[in-house]
């Protein structure tokens, strides 16, 4: 079916603008965003992580001065930060996975609930694994 | 800012997008292609009332079911003023409609095996009413108006108010409409017009239809020369809740739902309507007519076994022992709509329940066809009386019935048309008059010294009086007696609000302007019928007369504007005028 | 409880005014008072030049949406009762153009929606039925798609979601359920036909996954759920047709 419409192009509408602040007027737009930026430390992360191991794997100087340079301020400040949109990140994710997939066992969906404890189960033997590693 | 002239042609204009409307464009569509099919609405066909339509719709499709018995229910739940031949064929084609509709996309609930499951309900003798949930009507709309999307040859005209048909020599031509966001008026020629409009539930102060059930379309065809029939019969739903009238479908009893008094008895079975059990007994108690269950509640009142509550009597409804699990999965709107505006939660607790105005038994007067004696002029669904559904329509009927008669209205309108001629000039001078009209008698009025709210609270507040679950002649004299009072006063109802853009008190003005000629209709109709019968039932006058009233009344437009009655026997084929029995 | 609660309504004449501007209302604050009925207190007892949509008023219809003290909201399923003391502000559905006071223009959803085709596909011509045959679906493959097909089109979702509003042309979440409300459903054969639709860039892609769409709606469709679940799937079938070019699609 087509709408013929009212003609609504000679209509005075008005249109209003979305102020490029529009995602500080709502608690739920600012998590959002903040989000979205989270991936940036993602990357950084990754980043930190492949010099991390590249020291390691060249020599006991290389590691010793990546330790060194580790320790600045603000590379801990920015670490900390990081860690902190990380954690965002994860908890975020985490409880929107469920969101994006239908799992279903016998024809019944799978409750949320458990696709979120699932990961966080995941993630502590995965975290638990690399202590022991690292303890070693 | 209004045409000068004609605005748009059409071969067919269907005014009204809700299932009938809908299921006419598509029929159209289907079997003439070639037609130039439109249809007008003054809202978008998806906030159509269909939409809030809950308990199911009955088609034949049990084993131990049967077309004839689907037909008795209905003639006898008609109290035996149904059309019997329309009977037939609508109970015969009611099937295929709702398998069309399934193949169209409709979730309808099914049964562990994947064949669509059936259910009781209200005057039914055998379970034969399909359900989708318990928003049926919801579902039904969206499956129709997604499935329209595809015939993109169909033109939509959304949130265009209808306000006169140009009718010429005892033929239609089209329509003059006003469009709602910028004002504009505009005239729109077609060869066949069918009505689709629903309803009248706002001509009463309390009841389950929305605020856009005005009955613009029965108006249009008063006015354009169409008579319209059996006015008098207006349903009263026995479960509406008490502050705003929301409808808890009879789906709720069907599945076992039980209606008591403040003593916490089940008084049904004081009137002749069965004796409790603990499972529902189809065509008994709850699962009686609703005609019947009304007039139990009013019978309670008198002998004061109704609770109080603020906004007047009330009995209960009971669906504690149904479970959770049930009410989850078959009744889950009503749940909602409970605890959202009650605060009460039906696992747990008893849902105050009164009658409250829902049909229209009566309406536009149709022949099997959906064809008005005006050429060219059709009417399916509530707007329509064909009649199916005579003196008290049962419940799950009116959806195929939308579906059953917007199609043959559909099809026998295109069929007119292609053979139609063309249209005659004429037409275009009483588009100017009309336009003018709506320039001169509103739109450029300026404010007026009556109120619409004030004259439409009277009316409504004179129908709940004069044209109740139990009438008599003086009440019905008095009602309209005050109606032709409102009648004058609305002559100096003006518009405070002067814009053309999204007009709400003009469409206002203009809606209450179709109510109160409606409402005339219903009182004087009511006086005639110097009977009682199905859901109108007179204190003066107690009994079932068939000898002089087994007819339907016409209401005709005189020429000064006053409703003159005539009668339209009733056609009977199988099925001669019985005792309605129900629980025995 | 207080007698009465002040309602901020925004008003707008395109005749006359540039921008809406506020007027303000005193009405009764009764507890079974939602929203709407305060607004239909202003238009029969105040002001009667008050524009706005509404009809079942029992959430179902979908016409009464507005927004609520900044957050889109059926004015029929609101209770003026939870604003206490008030005042409590009302204005047209955000991210749609405004036609007058509370009245927005729905145009583009309505052109929107047949895009993603919302009917039934099927392989074959099926104008006449064959009067015995249902396709068969049992409770387990209709409660797949049950939740999408709950949708009332009340666009609550599209005032929510932050990505319409900066980009118009996003198809948006309730053409996105609908179409997945399709895909799902075991009768139809049209995932493909709506594919094309659906993975341009103003569809499913153009979503960063807000979840405000899902917070809003009334009637629990979760279209952020329809819309990331779409972007799997198609993702999914792209890699199965770069990786089995002749068994895809």
């Amino acid at each position: 079916m087509t709408p013929s419409g009212d003609e609504m192009t000679d209509m005075r509408l008005y249109r209003p603008r979305v102020s490029t602040w529009w995602w500080t007027r709502k608690r739920s737009y600012f998590v959002f965003v903040m989000r979205e930026l989270s991936s940036v430390f993602i990357a950084w992360f990754v980043v930190y992580l492949l010099l991390f191991v590249y020291a390691v794997g060249q020599s006991e100087a290389a590691y010793r001065r990546f330790l060194g340079w580790a320790s600045a301020p603000w590379v801990v400040g920015l670490n900390v930060v990081a860690l902190v949109f990380v954690l965002l990140h994860t908890v975020t994710w985490f409880s929107l996975t469920p969101q994006a997939m239908d799992v279903r066992l016998d024809g019944r969906r799978v409750p949320g609930f458990h696709i979120i404890a699932g990961q966080y189960t995941g993630l502590l033997v995965v975290s638990l694994f690399v202590l022991w590693l690292v303890t070693q | 800012m209004s045409d000068g002239g004609t605005g748009a042609a059409h071969d067919v204009l269907i005014v009204g997008g809700g299932a009938a409307g809908l299921r006419a464009a598509i029929a159209i569509a289907e079997t003439d292609p070639g037609l130039d099919v439109a249809v007008v609405s003054k809202v978008y066909p998806m906030r159509s009332h269909t939409v809030s339509a809950e308990g199911g719709a009955a088609g034949v499709i049990a084993a131990d079911d049967s077309l004839d018995e689907h037909c008795y229910d209905t003639v006898s739940g008609s109290d035996w003023l149904a059309d019997q031949d329309a009977v037939e064929a609508f109970v015969r084609e009611a099937p295929e409609e709702l398998l069309q509709l399934e193949h169209w996309g409709c979730p309808w609930s099914r049964r562990p095996d994947g064949r669509v499951a059936v259910r009781a309900f209200g005057g039914m003798k055998k379970m034969r009413t399909w359900f989708a949930a318990d928003k049926t009507g919801f579902h039904m709309l969206h499956t129709l108006f997604q499935t329209s999307l595809k015939y993109g040859e169909v033109r939509r005209y959304d949130e265009q108010f209808v306000t006169r048909l140009l009718v010429d020599d005892g033929r239609v031509h089209g329509a003059v409409a006003i469009g709602l966001a910028s004002g504009r008026i505009r005239a729109i020629t077609a060869k066949a017009v069918i009505l689709c409009t629903g309803g009248c539930g706002k001509v009463f102060p309390f009841t389950t239809n929305a605020n856009i059930n005005t009955g613009d379309g029965m108006a249009l065809a008063y006015r354009a020369g169409a008579p319209l029939k059996d006015m008098e019969f207006v349903q009263y739903h026995p479960t509406g809740l008490p502050f705003t009238g929301i409808l808890i479908t009879e789906a709720a009893r069907a599945e076992g739902g039980w209606l008591l008094n403040k003593d916490g008895y089940r008084y049904l079975q004081d009137y002749d309507l069965g004796t409790p059990s603990l499972t529902p007994q189809l065509r008994s108690m709850e699962l009686g007519p609703r005609d019947r269950l009304s007039q139990a509640f009013v019978h309670e009142v008198e002998r004061g076994r109704t609770a109080d509550s603020p906004y007047g009597p009330i009995t209960y409804l009971d669906l504690r022992h149904l479970g959770e699990k049930l009410i989850d999965t078959k009744l889950p709107f009503v749940r909602e709509l409970c605890l959202k505006y009650e605060r009460i939660d039906p696992v747990h607790e008893l849902v105050p329940v009164r009658p409250v105005v829902h049909y229209m038994m009566g309406g536009v007067s149709t022949d099997i066809d959906g064809a008005t004696p005006v050429a060219g002029l059709y009417a399916a669904g509530e707007t329509a009386c064909v009649s199916i559904n005579g003196a008290n329509r049962l419940g799950s009927n009116s959806l195929p019935e939308c579906l059953v008669f917007g199609a043959r209205a559909g099809r026998a309108a295109a069929e007119y048309a292609s053979a139609a001629g063309t249209t005659p000039s004429v037409v275009e001078a009483q588009a100017g008059d009309e336009m003018r009209r709506l320039e001169r008698d509103l739109l450029g009025k300026g404010p007026g010294t009556e109120s619409i709210a004030a004259i439409r609270d009277q009316m409504q507040a004179t129908m709940e009086e004069a044209a109740g679950i139990f009438r008599t002649g003086p009440e019905m004299e008095k009602g309209a007696g005050t109606l032709a009072e409102l009648q004058e006063r609305v002559v100096n109802v003006g518009l405070a609000d002067a814009s053309r853009s999204f007009n709400t008190e003009l469409l206002a003005a203009l809606e209450l302007a179709n109510m109160l000629d409606i409402s005339e209709c219903i009182l004087e109709a009511g006086r005639q019928r110097e009977e009682s019968r199905g859901a109108h039932q007179r204190t003066d006058f107690p009994a079932r007369d068939d000898e002089q009233f087994l007819s339907h009344l016409l209401v005709h437009r005189g020429p000064d504007g006053s409703a003159r009655i005539e009668p339209l026997p009733v056609t009977i084929t199988r099925w001669p005028p019985g005792e309605r029995v129900y629980g025995r | 409880m207080a007698d009465s609660i002040q309602m901020r309504v925004s008003r707008f004449r395109p005749e006359t005014d540039s921008q809406p501007h506020f007027q303000e209302y005193d009405v009764p604050l009764r507890k079974e008072w939602t929203v709407l009925d305060g607004l239909n207190h202003v238009k029969n007892e105040v002001d009667t030049t008050l524009s706005f949509r509404w009809s079942c008023r029992m959430g179902i219809c979908g016409s009464c949406g507005m927004s609520i003290d900044g957050e889109p909201k059926l004015t029929c399923g609101t209770f003026l009762s939870d604003y206490e003391p008030g005042p409590v502000t009302i204005e047209p559905l955000a991210n749609f153009p405004v036609i007058r006071d509370l009245v927005v223009d729905l145009s583009d959803f309505m052109a929107k929606l047949p895009r993603v085709k919302p009917w039934i596909i099927r392989p074959e011509d099926h104008s006449h039925v064959e009067p015995d045959v249902e396709y068969l679906q049992t409770p387990v493959q209709l409660d797949v798609y049950r939740q999408f097909s709950m949708c009332i089109n009340c666009m609550l979702c599209y005032a929510a979601c932050p990505v319409y509003g900066l980009d118009p042309d996003f198809i948006g979440p309730a053409a996105i359920a609908l179409a997945e409300r399709y895909d799902l459903d075991s009768r139809d054969h049209g995932k493909g036909e709506r594919l094309d639709v659906l993975t341009a860039h103003d569809g499913v892609w153009a979503c960063t996954f807000v979840g405000e769409c899902t917070k809003v709606c009334p009637k629990h469709v979760d279209p952020a759920s329809a819309i990331q679940r779409y972007k799997l799937k198609s993702a999914l079938q792209t890699v199965k047709a770069f990786l089995l070019p002749r068994g895809a699609r």
